[in-house]
C-alpha cells in the first residue's frame, strides 16, 4: 500500500482525496464515527447555504472519497510500528496488519488520562504507555493494564509471554471485548497507583481500588478506550508535546513517512483546520511515495 | 565525539567518574521510539563536546537498567558529578534532552 490513513473524519478524508488525486493508492482504516458526527449543527464552514449535521457532513465526505476510488477498511488500530528494514510502516488491527510506505495519523485527539494519583508521577517508574517497548522489564512479574477495549487487550497480549500474571483494570467500566480467562479482570475503579522505594528510587508497587484493596503489581500499562493518534505516535517515536503531535508545515512528523493532521496536532478543533491539514498531509505523503 | 556503548565494566569509569556531565540513552533494538531517538543522541554527541554521550543496550546490560530503575525505554538519563540528576522517558526532541543539563 502507498498511503494508509488512520481516521475518516475531515482530516483523514481530505488527505485521502488529495493523495488519491495525486495518483497514490490510498486506504483509509476507520473504526467509525469520530468527533464530527457528534456535532449537532455545522454552520461555520465554507459553502453551506443551510446548516448541516456533523454526521451528514461526515457521511458526505466518506461517500465522496469512495467515489474517487479510495479503499476503506473497517477496523480499530491498536498498534503502529516501523517494518524491519525501515522502509515502511506497519499498522495493526486486532484482525490483521497492513504495511504502507506512508501513514497519515488523522484519528482525532484523545482525552487525557484520568487523574488517578500516581499515574503521571510514576511514568517511567512502572507506569508505561508502550507494552512492546517495556514488556521486557516485567519478565516473571505481575503487571496490570488499565483499559477496557481492544487496545487494552492488545497490550495485555503483548505482556503475557513475559509477565507471570497480567491483570486488566477497567476502572469501573464493563470490558468492551471478550477477555480470555488467562487475564484477571478487575472492574473496580482505581483510586491510586501505589509505589514503594527500592534502593532509594520510587517504583510502582500496586493499585488501590475504590473498595480500599491494594492489589500488588509491578507495572501498569495505560491503554484506555481506543488508541488515539497520540497513543500511536508515542509507540513509534513521533514527537509529542502537551498531548499534541509535533509536525512541520508539511504535516510531517520526525518519523520518516509518518504524517499527522487534524485535531491530533492541536490548535483549532475545527473542520476547516482539519481539512486543510489533511490536504497538506495527503499531498506531502503522495510526494514522498513518488520519491521512493 | 562518538557515542560510547556502556557495559558493566566501563560504566563506573565513563559515567560515575566522568569530569564532564554525561547523557545516557537506555535503549533496545525492538523499541520503535528508541530507533527514532538514536539520531538525536548522535547529533548531540557531535554538537556538544562539553557533554559525554553514552548508550546502554538494556537487553545486553539488564543489570545497568536495574541499577538506575529504568523500566521504560527510551529513558534519557543525565549525570552530573557521578550523580543521576534527571531523566526523561519516551522520544524527546534534542531541545528537551538538552534541558536535562540546564
Amino acid at each position: 500500500m502507498d498511503i494508509i490513513i488512520i481516521g475518516s473524519g475531515p482530516a483523514g478524508i481530505s488527505a485521502a482525496l488529495y493523495a488519491k488525486r495525486a495518483g497514490a493508492d490510498v486506504t483509509v482504516i476507520t473504526r467509525g464515527s469520530g468527533a464530527l458526527a457528534k456535532a449537532e449543527k455545522i454552520e461555520n464552514y465554507y459553502g453551506l447555504a443551510e446548516p448541516v449535521t456533523g454526521a451528514e457532513l461526515e457521511a458526505n465526505g466518506i461517500a465522496g472519497a469512495k467515489r474517487l476510488g479510495v479503499e476503506f477498511v473497517q477496523g480499530e488500530v491498536v498498534g503502529l510500528s516501523m517494518n524491519d528494514d525501515f522502509t515502511g510502516l506497519v499498522v495493526q488491527t486486532p484482525e490483521k496488519s497492513f504495511e504502507g510506505k506512508t501513514v497519515i495519523l488523522a484519528a482525532g485527539s484523545t482525552r487525557l488520562a484520568p487523574k488517578i494519583p500516581g499515574l503521571k508521577e510514576l511514568e517511567g517508574k512502572g507506569v508505561s504507555y508502550c507494552a512492546i517497548c517495556d514488556a521486557f522489564f516485567y519478565r516473571g512479574k505481575t503487571v496490570a493494564v488499565l483499559g477496557e477495549g481492544e487496545y487494552a487487550l492488545h497490550e495485555a497480549e503483548i505482556l503475557q509471554p513475559h509477565a507471570s500474571k497480567v491483570m486488566l483494570f477497567t476502572n469501573g467500566k464493563e470490558p468492551a471485548v471478550k477477555i480470555p480467562d488467562s487475564i484477571e479482570v478487575h472492574r473496580e475503579k482505581v483510586d491510586a497507583v501505589e509505589s514503594e522505594a527500592v534502593n532509594g528510587m520510587e517504583r510502582v508497587s500496586g493499585l488501590r481500588t475504590e473498595n480500599g484493596a491494594s492489589i500488588p503489581a509491578e507495572g501498569l500499562f495505560v491503554a484506555l478506550g481506543t488508541a488515539g493518534s497520540v497513543d500511536l505516535a508515542r509507540k513509534i517515536g513521533a514527537a509529542v508535546e502537551n498531548n499534541r503531535i509535533v509536525v512541520d508545515a508539511d504535516m510531517t512528523t520526525n518519523v520518516p513517512g509518518l504524517y499527522a493532521a487534524g485535531d491530533c496536532t492541536g490548535g483549532l478543533l475545527q473542520v476547516v483546520k482539519a481539512a486543510y491539514e489533511g490536504a497538506v498531509a495527503g499531498l506531502a505523503a503522495a510526494k514522498y511515495v513518488r520519491k521512493q | 565525539m562518538a557515542v560510547i556503548a556502556l557495559n558493566k565494566d566501563n560504566f563506573k569509569a565513563e559515567v560515575l567518574q566522568s569530569d564532564k556531565p554525561v547523557l545516557v540513552d537506555f535503549w533496545a533494538t525492538w523499541c520503535g521510539p528508541c530507533r527514532m531517538m538514536a539520531p538525536v543522541v548522535e547529533s548531540i554527541a557531535e554538537e556538544h563536546p562539553e557533554l559525554k554521550v553514552c548508550k546502554v543496550d538494556v537487553d545486553e546490560n539488564p543489570e545497568l537498567a536495574q541499577l538506575f530503575n529504568v523500566m521504560s525505554i527510551p529513558t534519557l538519563a543525565a549525570f552530573k558529578d557521578g550523580q543521576l540528576s534527571g531523566t526523561a522517558v519516551g522520544y524527546q526532541s534534542k531541545e528537551n534532552v538538552l534541558k536535562l543539563f540546564a
